[in-house]
């Protein structure tokens, strides 16, 4: 099978310097792409390759969820090529096969640094969009705990504290890929936003959303609003909802924020983090929760802690119990071929010695077939 | 009163300055200090409870080193008792003797020594040659025994000038040992076999001949072999399998999450890429001490090796070359007083 890979890379390569850089999708790829663009229609045949999202999907489904290099490397080749994994399968397979009308069920996915954790969240949130499921997508819980310039105390509880610029970004971004889901549901109760602007009830979500946007400081609250309204709604069953948190571990460990009388804040008391830690409690049907564990940006935890009961602490781990977890492990070595032989493809690895079989087992040995360190160890050739 | 101290403290300091030239130590002088030497070693046998006849020189070293110990590092500065011939440096005896005559007939060449090595080196040459015509004369084959001269070198100048306890210069020298060659040269040389030998000396043929360990087998059959290695204050244990994949754990723990750093990792890699061994090894590591960067260097020099026992002797050849089996001696320089480091002076104040 290599034999041929490699056989049809060269053969794909000199077609390629004879016509221009652009590239033609119809054109025969070599054995580790794949047409199927389609994450419900992938298989055990498709693990290793790698599937291609068309850019304006991208732009609709993940206006915020994929990480900051995958972003660049989006930028720079042009094209969106996801590798399709068995984690990723894995939690497919369950949601395929997930009964709506018992409790949300929790996935947590956890792995040492780099692994792959958020695009294999991101791979299951192309396929529920793809499917037609309600995504709320938080792209990374950490920023909510950390680097805010902004807390005022919410007006709704006087205890809590209100984050208005994150909230406002976030329901920016979620505006934009679930636009539809927006103008139909409606809402159930009537909201007062201060004295003087209310949203009646049976008015569409899009209504609340703009709202937050256009008074930034009831956004914390617009977004609380947003969660308990699909919470309560998702189980009538015309929409399904998809909860996809990453760095679930953020929401029950330390913050770095402290309030005006220099006392530190623990995440309860900040609206977002209350609001959030209900919707990942599984009490209401009609939908799946799927967190991811980072450590990346995570507060006061070692860097070689990557387990659930670490990173999550007690409260945590008692919270989100019981959960299926779901790991994911380095490359494995068709991955870790696919992964190459796409660098090449894109040549992207410049360097002559990168080409061969040395050169190879050379970045093998040196990234320990880690996503995350292969592709710092492939930018500078 | 005045004028008879001036004149003994002159003539004493003369006297002074002429025995400094030819004689330090009289033989009176040394004589006396080997009866001390005696008397002293009879004291320390009876102070350590041994037999004072049967008390050899290593018993001294070790009563010496017992009772002064001492924590300095360079072995020359701890206190020492030895033979006074041994400490002071053999001298010239006066060459001429009380009517002023010098007892050797080549004293006033200035090298009496050196010419008269020439000398007998020469007539010992005018032996071999008078033997080999008489062997030629008489018909008999001349005696061809190979002198081992591979394992065998001549006497360097500095040894040569402490035999003869004089100068030589280096043309002198270079002219005796062409003389000794031509000695050597004539194939009847084995008659002064025993006068050549004073001026040869055994080299050993292979100076550390290091012994490549054979492969070990261990229990299911995978063969294995360990290598160890420092640099700085690191050291290093590696043990290399064969039919690996190529994964290395350290301390247990795996090399991805040990060392961090993309350049400890290159480090362990370079003895794998330059045999083109890459994927084939699987090595457990223990190390300690040192930093990052000195570990990192311990456990490459261990696992090469290691890798010896696994490889062709050419291959070892090539990795001695590039370096990869020497240890680094490259250590931590000391602070100097007067210094704000090993090289870095104060700031100089003009005022």
């Amino acid at each position: 099978q290599l034999e041929r890979g490699c056989a049809l890379h060269t053969a794909h390569r000199d077609g390629l310097s004879s016509v221009s850089s652009q590239d033609v999708p119809e054109r025969p790829r070599a054995v580790f792409h794949t047409s199927e663009s389609d994450p419900a229609k992938h298989t055990e045949q498709h693990e290793g390759r790698l599937y291609n999202i068309p850019l304006e999907e991208v732009n609709a489904v993940f206006p915020h969820g994929l990480p900051q290099r995958f972003q660049q490397q989006i930028r720079t080749f042009n094209e969106a090529r996801v590798m399709v994994r068995k984690p990723a399968l894995e939690l497919l397979a369950y949601l395929k096969g997930s009964n709506l009308t018992h409790p949300a069920v929790r996935y947590v996915i956890y792995g040492e640094r780099g692994t792959g954790k958020t695009m294999t969240l991101c791979h299951v949130v192309h396929y529920c969009s793809r499917q037609g499921w309600l995504v709320l997508h938080i792209p990374d819980a950490h920023l909510w705990v950390k680097n805010c310039k902004e807390l005022l105390q919410s007006s709704y509880n006087k205890d809590r504290l209100d984050q208005p610029l994150q909230a406002s970004v976030w329901l920016k971004n979620f505006k934009t890929s679930n636009e539809r889901f927006l103008q139909e549901i409606k809402t159930q109760k009537k909201y007062m936003w201060g004295k003087r602007e209310s949203t009646e009830e049976g008015r569409p979500l899009m209504e609340v959303v703009e709202q937050g946007l256009a008074r930034v400081r009831s956004a914390s609250d617009a977004v609380g609003v947003l969660l308990k309204e699909l919470k309560q709604q998702s189980h009538r069953g015309s929409f399904r909802l998809l909860v996809a948190v990453d760095g679930v571990n953020a929401l029950w460990g330390q913050t770095t924020l402290r309030k005006e009388d220099k006392s530190p804040v623990s995440p309860e008391e900040l609206t977002l983090v209350h609001n959030l830690r209900k919707m990942v409690k599984n009490d209401w049907s009609g939908g799946a929760i799927v967190t991811t564990l980072s450590q990346t940006g995570s507060l006061f935890k070692p860097s070689s802690a990557y387990t659930p009961q670490e990173l999550l602490g007690k409260e945590g781990f008692d919270a989100l119990d019981p959960f299926v977890p779901i790991p994911v492990p380095n490359y494995s070595a068709k991955e870790f071929e696919s992964c190459y032989g796409y660098y090449l493809e894109r040549r992207w690895l410049q360097h002559e010695k990168a080409r061969t079989e040395d050169g190879k087992a050379e970045l093998q040995f040196l990234s320990g077939s880690n996503p995350r360190q292969l592709d710092r160890l492939a930018g500078p050739l | 009163t005045l004028r008879l101290i001036c004149t003994t403290t002159t003539a004493v300091q003369k006297k002074n300055v002429g025995a400094s030239g030819p004689e330090k130590y009289t033989e009176a002088f040394i004589k006396k200090q080997i009866e001390e030497f005696n008397l002293g070693k009879r004291h320390l046998a009876n102070m350590m409870g041994e037999d004072p006849e049967t008390f050899t020189q290593e018993d001294i070293d070790r009563a010496i080193a017992y009772l002064f110990p001492s924590g300095l590092f360079d072995e020359q500065a701890r206190p020492v008792m030895k033979h006074p011939n041994e400490v002071f440096p053999e001298q010239r005896k006066i060459q001429w003797g009380e009517d002023g005559r010098p007892f050797n007939f080549l004293f006033y060449t200035g090298k009496q020594s050196y010419y008269s090595l020439m000398h007998e080196t020469y007539e010992k040459l005018l032996n071999v040659q008078k033997h080999q015509d008489q062997l030629i004369a008489q018909d008999l084959p001349l005696q061809k025994e190979k002198r081992n001269l591979a394992g065998s070198r001549w006497l360097t100048k500095i040894e040569l000038e402490e035999m003869l306890l004089e100068k030589v210069s280096d043309d002198d020298y270079s002219r005796f040992i062409q003389l000794l060659q031509k000695l050597v040269a004539l194939p009847c040389a084995d008659i002064e076999e025993k006068y050549i030998q004073k001026f040869s000396k055994e080299v050993p043929v292979q100076l550390q001949k290091v012994v490549i360990e054979p492969l070990q087998y261990d229990e299911r059959g995978v063969a294995f072999s360990t290598g160890e290695g420092k640099r700085k204050t690191a050291r290093a244990t590696a043990v290399v399998y064969d039919n690996g994949t190529g994964k290395i754990t350290v301390n247990g723990i795996d090399i991805l999450h040990y060392f961090p750093v993309l350049q400890d990792r290159e480090q362990l890699l370079f003895p794998f890429q330059f045999l083109g061994r890459i994927g084939k090894h699987d090595t457990v590591c223990t190390v300690s001490g040192g930093g990052r960067s000195a570990q990192a260097g311990a456990m490459r020099l261990a696992t090469a090796k290691a890798l010896r026992s696994f490889v062709t002797e050419k291959e070892v050849e090539f990795m001695r070359q590039a370096g990869l089996l020497t240890v680094d001696p490259r250590v931590k320089e000391r602070k100097k007083p007067g210094q704000e480091g090993p090289r870095r002076k104060f700031t100089w104040k003009k005022r």
